[in-house]
């Protein structure tokens, strides 16, 4: 059985098709303005390079902050869900996924058969997400890439003082300007998400394996930097931005076009009180 | 060849003034106040508790020279100088690092304070907000702080969270206001509370083909819930007084007035030699006024000494 997985997250599709368990192909894309369009697109090409068509497909689930937005999808599921598919397959002994994509920063918590035990999830803030280190390799005027390996270089650890990422924005050009190496802001803004994902993840409780997936997981520098945090290992596996994905086409396979999943939401803590 | 300059719609300009009916030289006691925030500066000179001069600033990317760059603007046009100052207060962010200050008090204090000499001693709260934080305070009638609650984390509901917005929008940050009711329908609030996300949001409103205004309105909108949220939770007590960049956007201003069902006192200034005069009413030198007043009540009751060199 042919089945597809189709992850619209906020910034990226991924596309994953397989095939008895085996992924036939994939590929990933920038979701853009038009999300729906960008879906349609890709999917075709990525039913191209699996020599398919359409109609080849006998399940489509979908999933991802946009995942209602795929049409032709047989049902939806949580990214919560998807992930913990995802990664049970890739790594049996999973216990705790981190999830950093663009938008949304998750700590999920699962049961050795996959199943999801516990999520929380920071959605309402830029800190702790993808958005976050984007802004800062802007400022920094380098790729992500490039700040990731950088990061790697330095051996101070400098605190940032900004939560925000429009405040942090700033504060790395304050930095800049007082000549402090871009090795040691790179790490100080990847120690500052870390900090606000440890803190997710936190709520979840942290018990090895500890997995992390989603874009994020793809800065090297990053993953050092939340390991710190954590004190604790983190397996990333391969192509770690396409689990959410290979999750749906899991549950695609499974007979399964829709899941519920309690999520416990962290709310912005940002209002000091006093009397003087 | 002409050079396109790169407009910069988030950049309001820096302004400054000083008193043309004041002699310095008769004066007393010549106090003043620096107040360095994260993205503006001003400083304040009052003689005998009177407003002298005064500059509104961009802060730097170093707190000591950001604090002469604006004590030297406010005294530019005047022959006053920094040795003649008996006494100098710094507040806001930097308020450590005011090189020319003798004492730092915090921006509570001086904004509650700049708040009871610019609108009066009826005040009980005041909302300010500077370029990187919001804050509620409630006040007696001497302009003493009773509590507060601040906001300095989160851009949104902050001047940088509508600076950045002007510039995504393209559209100056002081025309914001008055944009923001040249629509025809009140449009529902821009949902993100993040002013990141936010700045999606709009890309993808601005790609449906809303119209510019009602983006602005619907920002504006979400500005002042964000405030409401802020003063609610402190709990509000008239006469309600706002002071900062955002007392000057009617966009902000009236939208939270209508949500919290409470009028905000006019900007203009409370005592009548000073409205009579038409002196300037200038909303972000709340904090600077309060630290000079300060410094000046110290002077007079004996707390402090002259710093004076010349």
């Amino acid at each position: 059985m042919i089945v597809a997985g189709i992850d619209v997250g906020g910034k990226n599709v991924h596309i994953v098709i397989a095939r008895n368990g085996d992924i036939m192909a994939k590929a990933g894309a920038p979701s853009g303005i038009n999300k729906a369009e960008a879906v349609e697109q890709l999917y075709d090409e990525t039913l191209k390079k699996a020599g398919l068509k359409r109609e080849d497909v006998s399940q489509v689930v979908a999933t991802g902050s946009s995942g209602q937005r795929v049409a032709f999808a047989g049902g939806v599921i949580p990214d919560a869900a998807a992930d913990a598919r995802g990664v049970i397959r890739l790594i049996p002994s999973a216990r705790t996924i981190i999830d950093v994509g663009a938008e949304e920063g998750r700590a999920i918590k699962i049961s050795p058969e996959g199943k999801v035990l516990d999520f929380a999830i920071n959605e309402k803030c830029a800190a702790g997400t993808g958005t976050f280190v984007d802004t800062m390799a802007r400022a920094l005027e380098i790729p992500i890439e490039e700040m990731s390996k950088i990061s790697l270089q330095s051996t101070k650890s400098i605190p940032m003082n900004a939560q925000c990422a429009i405040f942090g924005e700033s504060e790395v050009v304050s930095l800049i300007h007082q000549k402090t190496s871009r090795q040691d802001i790179a790490r100080a803004v990847h120690d500052a998400i870390a900090g606000r994902v440890g803190s997710v993840a936190r709520i979840v409780g942290i018990e090895n394996d500890i997995v992390m997936i989603g874009g994020v997981a793809r800065n090297d520098g990053f993953v050092e930097s939340l390991k710190r945090e954590l004190e604790m290992d983190i397996r990333v596996p391969e192509n770690p931005d396409f689990v959410g994905a290979l999750g749906a086409a899991a549950a695609a396979a499974a007979g399964i076009t829709g899941e519920k999943v309690e999520a416990r939401v962290v709310e912005k803590e940002t209002i000091e009180e006093g009397t003087t | 060849m002409v050079e396109a300059k790169k407009v910069e719609f988030w950049r309001w300009p820096e302004t400054s003034w000083v008193n043309p009916d004041i002699d310095w030289k008769k004066g007393k006691f010549i106090t003043a106040g620096i107040d360095v925030g994260s993205v503006s500066s001003q400083a304040v000179v009052m003689v005998d508790g009177e407003l002298y001069a005064y500059s509104n600033t961009r802060t730097g990317y170093d707190s000591p020279e950001s604090a002469w760059k604006c004590l030297n603007m406010a005294l530019e046009k005047s022959d006053l100088t920094a040795d003649n100052l008996d006494y100098c207060i710094g507040t806001g962010y930097g308020r450590v690092n005011v090189p020319m200050a003798q004492r730092a008090i915090t921006e509570i204090a001086c904004h509650a304070r700049g708040a009871n000499f610019m609108y009066g001693p009826e005040v009980r709260t005041v909302m300010d907000m500077g370029g990187q934080d919001c804050k509620a305070i409630r006040c007696d009638n001497r302009g003493a702080v009773m509590k507060f609650m601040m906001n300095d984390k989160c851009a949104a509901g902050t001047g940088r969270g509508m600076e950045v917005f002007a510039d995504l929008i393209g559209v100056p940050v002081w025309e914001i206001g008055e944009r923001s009711f040249q629509i025809e329908k009140e449009p529902p609030m821009i949902s993100s509370t993040c002013a990141v996300f936010a700045k999606t949001e709009v890309v993808g409103l601005l790609q449906e083909g809303v119209p510019e205004n009602d983006i602005i309105a619907a920002y504006c909108s979400a500005m002042a819930h964000r405030i409401c949220e802020l003063l609610n939770r402190l709990g509000i007590e008239e006469k309600f007084v706002i002071t900062g960049g955002i007392a000057k956007n009617i966009g902000v201003v009236k939208r939270l007035e209508k949500e919290m069902g409470v009028t905000t006192v006019e900007l203009t200034w409370y005592a009548p030699k000073m409205r009579d005069k038409g002196l300037p009413f200038e909303t972000q030198i709340a904090g600077g006024i309060g630290a000079a007043v300060f410094g000046a009540a110290m002077l007079e009751r004996g707390k402090a000494k002259s710093a004076r060199k010349a």
